[in-house]
């Protein structure tokens, strides 16, 4: 098993290898990372890639669902606003 | 060309793609989205973070351990994990061609591969239906299928005082899943009451005892004892109506229900808790059967004759996108779909365990069926469609405004369904809260299956890389 570091919004945060961006952001005590147009809060729902619920930006591309991408060391996540109506 | 192509590495698939090669199928493609076989059934953690003691958190994981060995030694059956369907394409008198892109979830320059099967399988599963209510949205409040996929895939706990909430079986093994990975949980909480749980689970109870359905009965009296253990309070006929907090759940209210599931009045009580996991029920996974041309059952899931076939030639499914039955039917209806799509006779053993299994299916549906009086926990303004903050009110009023009655035209005028998610979280809850209003339709038309970026798209003009062409 090994440790992993990645960059949330420009903070190191410690993961392990093989984890999912999710369960990583999960771990670090964080519930929710991205805001709705009308400004609601929101993380994991599904858990499983159906909700979309929680995506976030990875090395810098867009709408990456974070329970299916596995965190690689180095990656740089960046939380995502929608658009504002 | 393959001879036999399965979408989906779940238990259905495995046992499909394993039963066309034995059955004569020369080269058999199993399209897996994730990193590796199993399904949400049996997800586990990556090689890399291997548990040893994988079996304990599993039913039948020796039988996975064997049909994943069984498959990777195949020669003539290439599994391709990492493999995204995003599209396929109808052909009249035989079975679709079938798009995926290869690599990352939701990355770019994944690789593009073309499948023309002269069979093909769809053993898609299904995801969690939540129905809504006021608080739903909030961070902390999660699908119980979202806690068991991070427990049993990263051994990661929601909440540390969790409720568990919602109806059927799964409920069960969730919890478990809780209580393994460090979690106190407080409750659990089955919609259905006790009248229609015995009715629905102990109709004909000496027909349980056939062919292995006995270990149904073993493994519920095995959670069972793990809620006695730990005293988790179960309750039947009862709700979680309403989750509280600002930026994140910190108490429910869990109110008991009337026969029709909608709440008995002043029954409320909050209950604090940091998570609250949620499910009623399953929605098959019907896109791609959908694009396909396949035609459906009145409750979303796909028709199937006898030998697991379609309305379209040439394609069949197996698992929960015919409905939802659990890994036992799963299991046997992937043997029958695989044996048929190679052109062989299915085992009898196989056709006996899937009518079994089909009759317990038929009484969980009967004991955990959603009851309609779940409109009443929303308010005008409780959020349905949560990806574009449509709330039912918004809905109620745009289905009485308007002169159409089209579902489609709902999706436009509220925009309802038609953000990230494409309506998968609350598609059939629209469909459900406009019974009557509308003309019925399925949101699951989507033919995109899965979010795709536009340089792929381009990309795939591009390639020739149909792989019927030498
Ligand atoms: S939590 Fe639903 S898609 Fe990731």
């Amino acid at each position: 098993m090994t440790d992993i570091h990645v960059e949330v919004d420009g903070t190191p945060v410690a993961g392990l290898a093989g984890q999912s961006i999710a369960a990583l952001l999960l771990a670090s005590g964080r519930t929710s990372w991205r805001r709705t147009r009308e400004g609601r809060p929101r993380g994991v729902f599904c858990g499983i890639g159906a909700c979309f619920d929680c995506v976030v930006t990875v090395n810098g591309l867009r709408d990456v669902r974070a329970c299916l991408r596995r965190a690689v060391d180095g990656d740089r996540v960046e939380l995502q606003e929608d658009d504002r109506a | 060309m393959p001879d036999v192509l399965v979408v989906g590495g779940g238990p259905a698939g495995m046992t499909a793609a394993l039963a066309a090669r034995r059955h004569g199928a020369e080269r058999v493609v199993l399209l897996e989205a994730d990193d590796d076989v199993g399904g949400q059934y049996w997800r586990h953690p990556p090689a890399g973070r291997a548990d040893p003691d994988e079996g304990e958190w599993h039913h039948h994981w020796q039988r996975f351990v064997s049909l994943r060995a069984a498959l990777l030694r195949d020669p003539g059956c290439e599994v391709v994990t990492n493999a995204h369907v995003w599209s396929v394409d109808r052909r009249d008198g035989m079975p679709p061609l079938v798009h995926a892109l290869v690599g990352e979830p939701d990355g770019q320059d994944r690789a593009q591969r073309t499948f023309d099967p002269a069979a093909l399988v769809l053993a898609t599963g299904a995801h969690e239906r939540t129905l809504p209510f006021p608080g739903w949205d909030l961070p902390g409040v999660f699908t119980a299928g979202a806690a068991q996929a991070l427990a049993k895939g990263e051994r990661v706990a929601v909440g540390r005082r969790v409720l568990v909430a919602g109806s059927g079986p799964f409920l069960l093994p969730v919890v478990a899943g809780l209580i393994r990975v460090g979690a106190q949980v407080v409750g659990v909480v089955e919609a259905s009451g006790p009248a229609r749980l015995a009715k629905g689970w102990g109709a004909k109870p000496w027909r349980l005892a056939g062919v292995g359905v006995g270990g149904k009965a073993v493994e519920l009296a095995g959670y069972l004892r793990v809620l006695a253990a730990h005293r988790v309070p179960c309750r039947t006929g009862a709700a979680v109506v309403a989750a509280h907090g600002v930026d994140r759940v910190q108490a429910v209210t869990v109110a008991r229900l009337n026969p029709d599931w909608s709440p008995v009045a002043g029954s409320g009580r909050r209950i604090e808790v940091d998570a609250v996991c949620v499910g009623h029920g399953f929605v098959p996974r019907a896109e791609l059967a959908i694009a396909a041309g396949c035609a459906l059952d009145g409750h979303g899931a796909v028709e199937v004759d006898d030998r697991q076939r379609t309305s379209v030639p040439g394609v069949l499914t197996a698992g929960e996108l015919t409905g939802i039955g659990g890994v036992d039917l799963a299991l046997a209806e992937g043997l029958v779909a695989g044996a048929v799509a190679a052109g062989g006779e299915p085992a009898p053993a196989a056709l006996r365990r899937r009518a079994v299994f089909r009759e317990f299916a038929t009484r969980l549906a009967a004991a955990h069926a959603t009851g309609p009086g779940w409109r009443s926990w929303l308010d005008d303004t409780t959020v349905v469609c949560r990806c574009e903050d449509v709330t039912a009110g918004a809905l109620r009023r745009a289905a009485g405004s308007t002169r159409s009655r089209g579902l489609r035209s709902l999706k436009l005028t509220t925009r309802a369904g038609l953000g990230l998610c494409q309506g998968r979280t609350c598609g059939r809850t629209v469909e459900d809260l406009l019974t009557g209003v509308l003309d019925p339709g399925r949101t699951a038309n989507r033919p995109i299956a899965v979010p795709l970026r536009l340089g792929e798209l381009a990309d795939h003009g591009r390639t020739g890389n149909r792989e019927d062409v030498p």
